[in-house]
């Protein structure tokens, strides 16, 4: 009893997995074509290129004794399409993105601007934990609220 | 001698946008839907070439999947990667950049740089749920 009674103490991180596909570029509009070109090659074409990207959202804290959930996952998701997903998925980020207007659209810089989307959104009580972004399979950034 | 088929994945990140010039915004609106979007979306495209027949008693190869690797590099990816499919390349000036027409589009380009004693077969993967295979047995 004491040993399950421990157990049920511990700090839980649950991860709620959502995609977007969105074009955009990565362009830096105070440089010359041939900086942005050197610095960020195939990136920085005008005309946009694409990514289907994965979104892992983790969240963490104590289940709760009656429920046994840290959260409810439907509701969560519910959070995600709301404040990320509808504004993200099919669109241009470079143009079609509030919270991303005058910010480069690095991988980085879209996490980060995801996580103060989602934490702005999560009721009180729930701790965002980490904002995993897959921009594709083999490259993804990870933020933890900057502490 | 048995025929065995050899497969070389790839992949291209592009963007693209679906629509019919012939037809209004309400009408491309109500087929296409958010691919429609005017300013364009993207994907990770996962392209999957198939080759098939007998290997090659000498080296045991169908095809040196090497050289194939570098036929889809030269005649495909370049031309579609970190590309916009609607704008940058020539082939979907009329012709709608769906998978379906990706994938023919693909297969003709390849189809006269493979020895035409071989099957070739592609695959595309536009999102990991959604891809197209051509051509159909």
């Amino acid at each position: 009893m004491h040993y399950l009674c421990k157990n049920f103490q511990s700090m839980v991180y649950l991860t709620r997995i959502e995609h977007f596909n969105a074009a955009h570029k990565l362009y830096n509009e105070g440089w010359s074509r041939e900086q942005n070109e050197a610095v960020f090659g195939k990136c920085a074409n005008e005309n946009w290129h694409g990514h289907n990207y994965e979104l892992y959202v983790t969240i963490k804290g104590i289940p709760d004794s009656e429920t046994g959930f840290l959260f409810d996952v439907k509701k969560l998701s519910g959070i995600i399409n709301g404040s990320v997903i509808e504004k993200l998925d099919h669109k241009n980020l470079n143009l079609d993105v509030d919270f991303m207007k005058g910010k480069m659209c690095s991988t980085e810089n879209l996490a980060i601007a995801i996580w103060g989307q989602l934490s702005a959104s999560l009721p009180d009580g729930v701790q965002l934990h980490c904002i995993k972004l897959y921009e594709t399979p083999r490259i993804y950034v990870e933020y933890f609220g900057g502490q | 001698m048995s025929r065995v088929a050899v497969f070389r994945r790839e992949h291209f990140n592009a963007a693209h946008r679906l629509f019919n010039p012939a037809w209004d915004d309400k009408k491309n609106d109500a087929v296409f839907g958010k691919c429609n979007n005017p300013n364009y979306h993207g994907h990770n495209y996962e392209l999957e070439i198939k080759v098939t027949g007998e290997p090659d008693p000498e080296t045991g190869y169908v095809m040196d999947l090497k050289k194939l690797s570098d036929i889809i590099t030269e005649n495909v990816l370049e031309k579609f990667d970190h590309k916009n499919l609607n704008l940058d390349t020539t082939y979907f000036v009329n012709l709608n950049p769906t998978a379906e027409n990706i994938a023919v589009v693909i297969y003709g380009i390849l189809r006269n740089k493979i020895d035409s004693a071989l099957d070739l077969k592609v695959r595309l993967y536009e999102t990991g749920r959604n891809f197209v295979e051509y051509p159909v047995d």
